[in-house]
This record gives C-alpha cells, sequence and structure tokens, in this order.
C-alpha cells in the first residue's frame, strides 16, 4: 500500500487516489503552429524511466485536486509531492 | 541431442537418472555473432529457434541478464487464446494457435498444451451485441467463435454466480473452444534446449550495459560479461524495453506497468475452462496442480518492481468473487508481479528501427504469452530477411506517429486504465 501525501490533505492511503500518468509530459504551446512529430511526441512517447518518476496523481476520494509526486518505479519510494504549479 | 520419449524416460529410471544430458550448455559468449537476441524469455527463445529453423541462422547468442524462465514467461497465468476483432491481432494470434497445437511434437517437449475453451462472460445486452460482433469478426477470419446465452453457460460453469439478484448478472457469453492454457516454463525450456541443439548460445546472467553504434548501424552490444560484436541485434525485453531503449537515445510508445497474478490452494478438479469477468478485469483457470489461477488489472502506475500491492489485488479478488463465490472459502497459496511493456493502443510492435541491424520486439502488454511462438515465427523473419512479414506488418514502430493504430480495447494512451 502507498501512502501518499496530498499537498492538501496530508497522508492518506493509497485507495483515495487515482494516478494520471507522466508529469513531464508537455502539451504543444497553443496558438502555433504544431508538426505531427510534436503531437506524436506528446501524445504516445513515454520516457517510462527506471528510478525517479515525477507523476500526476488525483486525490479522486478526498480533496480532488490534482497534484505532482517524485516516486522511485522500483522501490516506489515517495520523495515528495508538489502542487501541479510548483516545480520542488 | 538425447531425444525425450516414454523409452529414455525408463532407460534412465533404471540408471537412477544420471546419464540425462544437461537439457542447455553454458557457454561463455564468443566474439562475435551473426544475431544477438536480448532477452531469455518466451519471445526471445523462440525468435532464436526460429531463425536456426526457418532461416538457418544458427551464429545466434541470446543474452539473459536473469535465468531462463526467470521473467514474464514464468509469471504469466498461462493463457492462449486468438478471440481478437481486428485483422492484424487476428491473423498474427491464429498463425500461433497452429504453432501452439504442433509445439509439444515440433519441440519434443510436453507443454502441456490445453486447449479447453475460453469464455468471456456478458453482463448485458449491450455487451452480447459487442461478443457477437466479436464473434463474428472471429469467424470470417477463420478463428473458432461460438455465442452461448445464459443457460448453455450455465451447463459448462455452474459453479458461476446465476442468481438473480447481483450487480452484474450473466447474460451469457462468447466463447473460443480452441483457446486454452499451457505450462509456461516448459514453453520456454522447450524452445531453450531445441535452439541450443541448433548452435544457439544461450548466456544467462550477462546483462546489457550499452550498445555500439556506428554511422546508424549496430556493431555490437556491450554486457557485464565483457563487450559482444554483432551484424544484427533483437530487443526482446519486455517490461524493460524502455531501460533499454534508453540506452540507444530511442523513446518509445511504452510505458512499464505492473501486473500481479495469484494461486490459490490447490483443490480437486472443478474448472475445466478459462473464464473471463465481463464487468471488469478478472480471469480465472484451474492448474493441473488443482490451483485456482488468478489474475487482473495492472497495479496502475508505471512500476518496474516486479512485486505487486495489496490494493489491486483485493479489488481484482472482489470482481473474482462476484463471479465465482466458491472462491471466498479458499486460502491464497501464491501472488507474485511481473512488469508489462504496456504500448499506446495495447498491441505489440514487431519492426525494424532506424538503427540499421536494430529490431525491436516489444509492447505486448498483458498478452505476451500466447503470442509467444507467432512473435518468435516473425520476429526472426523481419531479422534474417530484413523486412517485416504481412503478418506483423500492423506491428509497425510508427503506426502511432502515421494513425494506423490498432486499438483493440479502445482505450486510448492512458494504459493503466483497465
Amino acid at each position: 500500500m502507498l501512502h501518499i501525501k496530498c499537498p492538501h490533505c496530508g497522508l492518506r492511503s493509497q485507495n483515495e487516489f487515482a494516478y494520471g500518468g507522466d508529469a513531464t509530459v508537455k502539451r504543444p504551446e497553443l496558438n502555433k503552429e504544431v508538426s505531427d512529430k510534436e503531437w506524436d511526441t506528446f501524445v504516445y512517447l513515454r520516457k517510462s524511466p527506471r528510478g525517479k518518476h515525477l507523476e500526476f496523481w488525483h486525490h479522486i476520494s478526498g480533496c480532488r485536486q490534482w497534484f505532482k509526486v517524485e516516486r522511485d518505479t522500483v522501490t516506489h519510494e515517495i520523495f515528495k509531492t508538489l502542487k501541479p504549479n510548483e516545480d520542488n | 541431442m538425447q531425444k525425450y520419449s516414454v523409452f529414455s524416460l525408463i532407460k534412465n529410471a533404471f540408471k537412477g537418472h544420471k546419464d540425462w544430458e544437461v537439457a542447455w550448455k553454458d557457454p561463455t559468449p564468443k566474439a562475435e555473432y551473426d544475431v544477438i537476441i536480448i532477452g531469455g524469455g518466451g519471445h526471445g527463445l523462440a525468435t532464436a529457434y526460429y531463425l536456426a529453423k526457418e532461416h538457418n541462422i544458427t551464429n545466434v547468442a541470446i543474452v539473459e541478464k536473469g535465468w531462463i524462465g526467470g521473467g514474464n514467461v514464468g509469471r504469466n497465468t498461462t493463457i492462449i487464446r486468438s478471440n481478437y476483432m481486428h485483422d492484424e491481432n487476428a491473423l498474427f494470434s491464429e498463425l500461433g494457435m497452429n504453432l501452439w497445437r504442433n509445439m509439444s511434437q515440433e519441440l519434443n517437449f510436453n507443454v502441456m498444451f490445453s486447449p479447453r475453451g475460453i469464455i468471456n462472460l456478458a453482463h448485458s445486452d449491450a455487451q452480447m451485441n459487442v461478443y457477437s460482433r466479436r464473434g463474428n469478426s472471429m469467424r470470417l477470419n477463420g478463428i473458432d467463435a461460438v455465442l452461448l446465452g445464459r443457460e448453455e453457460v450455465k451447463k459448462l460453469i455452474p459453479m458461476a454466480d446465476f442468481s438473480e439478484n447481483v450487480r452484474f448478472p450473466i447474460f451469457g457469453a462468447l466463447m473460443q473452444p480452441s483457446a486454452g492454457t499451457a505450462r509456461h516454463d516448459g514453453v520456454a525450456w522447450g524452445y531453450a534446449r531445441q535452439a541450443d541443439s541448433m548452435g544457439v548460445d544461450i548466456i544467462q546472467h550477462c546483462e546489457v550495459t550499452g550498445f555500439d553504434v556506428a554511422n546508424g548501424k549496430i556493431k555490437g552490444i556491450k554486457t557485464s560479461k565483457g563487450n559482444i560484436k554483432a551484424k544484427k541485434v533483437g530487443l526482446c525485453v519486455a517490461g524493460s524495453t524502455s531501460v533499454l531503449a534508453e540506452m540507444l537515445n530511442m523513446t518509445l510508445p511504452v510505458e512499464t506497468h505492473l501486473l500481479q497474478a495469484c494461486v490459490s490452494e490447490p483443490i480437486k478438479p472443478l474448472l475445466d475452462r478459462v473464464v473471463t469477468f465481463g464487468a471488469g478485469h478478472f480471469y480465472c483457470s484451474q492448474s493441473d496442480k488443482g490451483e485456482m489461477v488468478m489474475g487482473g488489472d495492472l497495479d496502475g502506475y508505471n512500476s518496474y518492481a516486479q512485486r505487486g500491492n495489496l490494493p489491486t489485488l483485493q479489488h481484482v479478488l472482489t470482481e473474482g468473487i462476484a463471479m465465482f463465490p466458491f472462491l471466498s472459502k479458499l486460502k491464497m497459496l501464491r501472488t507474485w508481479g511481473g512488469i508489462m511493456d504496456m504500448s499506446m493502443d495495447g498491441s505489440p510492435i514487431i519492426d525494424k528501427t532506424h538503427i540499421e541491424g536494430l529490431y525491436l520486439n516489444c509492447g505486448w502488454c498483458y498478452g505476451g504469452f500466447k503470442a509467444t511462438p507467432a512473435s518468435g515465427w516473425t520476429f526472426a523473419h523481419t531479422i534474417a530477411q530484413d523486412r517485416v512479414h504481412e503478418l506483423n506488418a500492423g506491428y509497425s514502430l510508427n503506426r502511432f506517429s502515421t494513425g494506423h493504430l490498432i486499438d483493440e480495447k479502445g482505450l486510448g494512451t492512458k494504459t493503466w486504465i483497465s
């Protein structure tokens, strides 16, 4: 069982959360010409690192806020959690 | 190579089983090979076997980080089927079905292929319509499919919950009678033994640490047992694909996720089919030892851990008990996890890459075991001929950028939603 620290509610068990995927993926900028390659990279390509991974989680059975988690994909250790607009 | 038969068994029994040959050797790597296959799982071993058998390429090495049969080929729930709707998946899997049927004879190794049939339960009228469409598509591709009504299902699996007042009543099912199970580690050992006998070097406990690429061409690999030169290199590493891709500066449409499976304590023969729950993700069959073999959803977040987490297992078994209430009386014997290379449309990739002489076999999601022979067969063709076979032409790497996705489940790119 993962214990995830929601930036708003504190430490809660995994059952309250839903996963939201890689948080390093950047959507191509709005109001600019976007090449097929940029779309391809944004929609489909993932680094899927073995080790530290920055990812989105959703406190769906709690405050319903999205936030970022830095977690190790091998040990499942959680290093830190951040609000979506925070970088560190 | 020593032939396995009832006579060789009797003969060796009289000699106290002291004269059996080793099933495969433990060679030190040569300086150079024509082809190196990275990953000694089912797919890698099958690829090496078909390279030798179908294409006469025997100067081949399989490089395996762990040991033969220690990865996903020994961790899956052994289900074999070809009940796909899309042509690419259906025709590819049906090649596999034909290879499965003769595998024990061909490999001279009893892989215990048991075509007991798979039953996909439906729990609404809408689901019956979807299954009817899928069944018709299967039959158009020459695959056996039978749509069963509630009473027909009840005759086949009376132990399922057929009460009226349940959340997901059983409306009927789609059945593929020729689907089944096989002994998974036997498949790995069978392919390994035959490949070894034809001259393939199986190098275990040898981890790949890098690649030697020059002028857009593969020259060899770097390993924990030294550098090895190769004209061609094939990747068959399932959940570790992204790790090797990073060494090659490639980013792939694949994420690594964890899938759990479990077995109950052994009980007397009860279930002679493979059954899947249609209102969630749960599947169950009974092994020859009597254990109920069960699996379901991914753990739901990127993971290389090869071990599971309890919430997902509880969720999966809740579905299991909804389908087979008797499961609640059984003790759990073992649970374990394996890491899946989840592709962004749920279908695999067997293709060449932008690096000359480097070939990619990945993206098997939860469906790798049944594909073992067809994957090996088509990947061997792709490597030997340096072009894809028509059966794996759809499994191209560039189908994501060109929009030719094979989205069998219609899930999109959120691989953890299952």
